[in-house]
């Protein structure tokens, strides 16, 4: 479903991502890890559309078509979703507001009706059941003044209500406390489907516990290192990154 | 972001035509342009008003002579040549109507593109609609109900003949004749507008509601309105406006005079929607409007303003807190884009002891508009312990724009207090994106993120007039983040 190749890309002249391959198929969980600063959350940001970063070569295919050459609204209504490291705040506009908008723009794009006001609420009780988000955070505005923990729960409550074929989850286990990564993860792995596939960003083995990875990536600068199954995780758990800098230094 | 030139997109919806640019075809019965004591004779001659009108007209033309234009805010403009403006046009066809259905079918379809037809007065069910075309009024319905109550709600124009001791009483009285160069002028040459009274204390059981527009080419719409709460009463009163498409410019010189007798409560809530003029601001509405209300003892006045049209827009909707505990509030969102010039706030003027008040505005600016924040807050000797909170936010939709914040405070008694917050920020690229990947529109993204930043002043609008005007900011920057 997902099909990355030779990505490079760059930023004010950097280049961030250079040669970066990667392949998904539908219902997979992949997990990237990789040091602090070597393009994760980038490469998050170009699958969502963001244009601050400027595609020098390659390709992103998903679901049989370039997704280069949509916007990232366009990239929203086709089924990716990307849960933020770091969730903006909305002053004003409550939660409800935002949600209904965001489902009622997408099925307006692909030609269907609104969402009926009763089904909308019922699928918001139920998606905020299985984050166990407070129904306070429901009403009040988007992300103000939300805790590091609630934004990232709010995040997953958004990717139920929204129902992607492509969820990339950037860090969403950081910030939660030991009680909400496990309900978090189970929240995740419900949602988890034949047709939706899981990137999930962390940078701890421990949430890949709860929610476990068919593929295992490691992005270092700017390319993919090295890929294995979930035992790759432990092993970086164990011994860091330095000896794959060291391996790939030979 | 990437300047309008490089956005295909962003270029068509700047250039999007004006929404409500439509024009009725009604014959009119206008006066040949010019100003001189003849016109005002002609005007009141026409509108069969008593001598004692006639004479004040007279006095406020004698006044507006002597007056100079001023030239202090923050707006540029051709000047005006008040020879070339005609000063009364009416509609032909003025049928006296006890229902909307004989309503002229022209009319009705007017009203159907304001978003005022019998679909908008089922949903508003609870308002009485007293709807000005040009100067004249054509309609007015639930009278009946009011009239049960004492309510006098009607055109300023029956008001002066049918209600002559309350207009002589209160006319003047709180934006007097010579105020300024506009209020002399609308003096002389009113020709419309509404007129209400709320005896004492009774609450108005609906809100009432005034539809103004501006519908013969240039026309100067010189709109009375005199609003009179006796003790102990209640009323919210709507005025929303739209006008059609132009190539002169309009001149709009309304005011309005607000009376909140003891204990009394108002709320006058405005939606401006003035043609503002093409992408260079050519043919839009100038609108120079004066509205003031004066509070008398324990008397509350709230001033609601959404401000998205005109090219040039010069409002400053005030209140005088004479009597001891008045309150007055000021809500305010002005939005500017293309090239509309606003400069707009209010006064607060403290008289009476412990009265308060309240300003919130919120300036939103798009294009290459300039938009003025302009606000007096005067602590008289006499307002012991006095009350002011002020905030000023602006929002910069682009680098192009300007915003700017003239606040002037006087304080002459040392128990009064005054706080005064401003910020200015530009609209978040990351709050876009935000939305963009949640799969908005931009225009969407921008309307979500600006009524969110509205939101204080939206609320205080009433409900069926909130929802209005939440469409109506998405709609006027559709397109306009750079
Ligand atoms: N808009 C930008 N302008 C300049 N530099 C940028 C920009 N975006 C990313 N970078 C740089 O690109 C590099 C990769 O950043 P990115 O956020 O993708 O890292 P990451 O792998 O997500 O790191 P972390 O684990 O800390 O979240 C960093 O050096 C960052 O400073
Ligand atoms: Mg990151």
């Amino acid at each position: 479903m997902l099909k990355i190749k030779n990505l490079h890309a760059r930023v004010e002249g950097q280049e961030i991502l250079c040669g970066l391959s990667l392949e998904m198929g539908s219902g997979e969980v992949h997990a990237i890890m990789g040091p602090n600063g070597s393009g994760k959350s980038t490469l998050a940001s170009i699958l969502a559309g963001r244009d601050t970063y400027e595609i020098t070569e390659g390709s992103i295919e998903f679901m049989g078509v370039d997704l280069l050459a949509l916007d990232a609204t366009e990239r929203a209504v086709a089924g990716v979703f990307i849960a933020f490291q770091y969730p903006v705040e909305i002053p004003g506009v409550s939660n409800m507001n935002f949600l209904r908008t965001s489902i009622n723009s997408i099925r307006d794009q692909k030609g269907e009706e609104p969402m009926p006001a009763k089904d909308f609420l019922a699928k918001v009780k139920q998606c905020a059941k299985l984050v166990e988000l407070d129904g306070k955070l429901r009403d009040r505005s988007v992300n103000e003044g939300f805790s590091g923990g609630e934004k990232k729960r709010n995040e997953v409550f958004q990717l139920a209500m929204l129902e992607p074929l492509l969820a990339v989850l950037d860090e969403t286990d950081s910030g939660l406390d030991i009680d909400a990564l496990r309900i978090v993860s189970s929240g995740v792995n419900a949602l988890r489907s034949a047709e939706r596939s899981f990137l999930i960003i962390t940078h701890y083995q421990r949430l890949l516990d709860h929610i476990v990875p068919d593929r295992v990536h490691v992005l270092a600068g700017g390319r993919i290192v090295r890929s294995g199954d979930k035992s790759l995780a432990l092993e970086l758990e164990d011994k860091g990154y330095d000896w794959i800098n060291e391996e790939l230094a030979q | 972001m990437a300047a309008s030139e490089d956005n295909p997109i962003l270029d068509e919806f700047t250039r999007k035509e004006y929404e409500f640019g439509f024009t009725t075809d009604i014959e009119s019965d206008r006066v040949a342009p010019g100003l001189n004591e003849e016109t005002i004779r002609l005007i009141s001659e026409k509108k069969e008003e008593p001598k004692w009108m006639l004479d004040w007209r007279l006095a406020a033309y004698k006044i507006w002579t002597e007056m100079e234009e001023p030239d202090w805010a923050h707006v540029d403009y051709e000047p005006l040549d008040y020879q070339k403006i005609c000063y009364y046009a009416a509609p032909k066809s003025k049928p006296v109507l006890d229902s909307l259905d004989d309503v002229d079918p022209e009319l009705r379809k007017t009203m159907d593109k304001l978003g005022i037809s019998t679909e908008e007065q089922k949903r508003l069910s609870n308002v009485a609609v007293d709807f000005v075309m040009d100067s004249v009024s054509v309609s007015t319905s639930f009278k009946g109900t009011l009239a049960k109550k004492g309510i006098i709600f009607c055109s300023m124009s029956e008001a002066v003949r049918d209600h002559a001791a309350l207009v002589q009483k209160y006319l003047g009285t709180v934006v007097p004749v010579k105020d300024n160069f506009f209020s002399a002028l609308n003096s002389a040459v009113f020709t419309d507008g509404s007129f209400c009274y709320i005896p004492k204390g009774v609450k108005c059981p609906m809100e009432l509601s005034t539809y103004f527009r501006i519908n013969e080419s240039g026309t100067g719409q010189f709109e009375r309105t005199l609003l009179i709460a006796d003790k102990g009463s209640y009323v919210s009163y709507l005025e929303g406006c739209t006008a059609p498409q132009r190539d002169e410019n309009q001149l709009h010189a309304a005011v309005v005079e607000i009376v909140a007798l003891d204990e009394a409560e108002v709320k006058y809530s405005t939606v401006q929607n003035w043609y503002p003029g093409d992408e260079n601001g050519v043919g839009g509405v100038y609108n120079f409007v004066t509205k003031r209300g004066v509070c008398e003892t324990r008397a509350k006045i709230s001033w609601t303003q959404v401000e998205t049209g005109s090219a040039i827009t010069w409002k400053y909707p005030s209140c005088i807190l004479k009597g001891d505990h008045s309150v007055g509030e000021f809500y305010s969102v002005a939005v500017t884009s293309g090239a509309q010039q606003a400069d707009t706030g209010t006064k607060m003027i403290h008289l009476g002891q412990h009265t308060h008040s309240t300003i919130i505005s919120k300036g939103i600016s798009a294009g290459r508009s300039q938009n003025s924040y302009r606000g007096l807050v005067r602590m008289a000797s006499s307002a012991e312990q006095g009350r002011n909170f002020s905030q000023c936010d602006s929002l910069l939709m682009t680098d192009t724009s300007g915003a700017h914040t003239f606040p002037y405070i006087e304080i002459s008694n040392p128990s009064a207090k005054v706080e005064h917050e401003a910020t200015t920020s530009r609209i978040g690229e990351d709050q876009m994106f935000y939305c963009l990947q949640r799969g908005m529109t931009e225009e969407q993204a921008i309307g979500l993120i600006v009524n969110g930043y509205a939101k204080e002043v939206l609320n205080k609008l009433p409900m069926e007039f909130a929802v209005e005007a939440q469409k109506l900011l998405a709609i006027s920057l559709e397109g306009s983040v750079g």
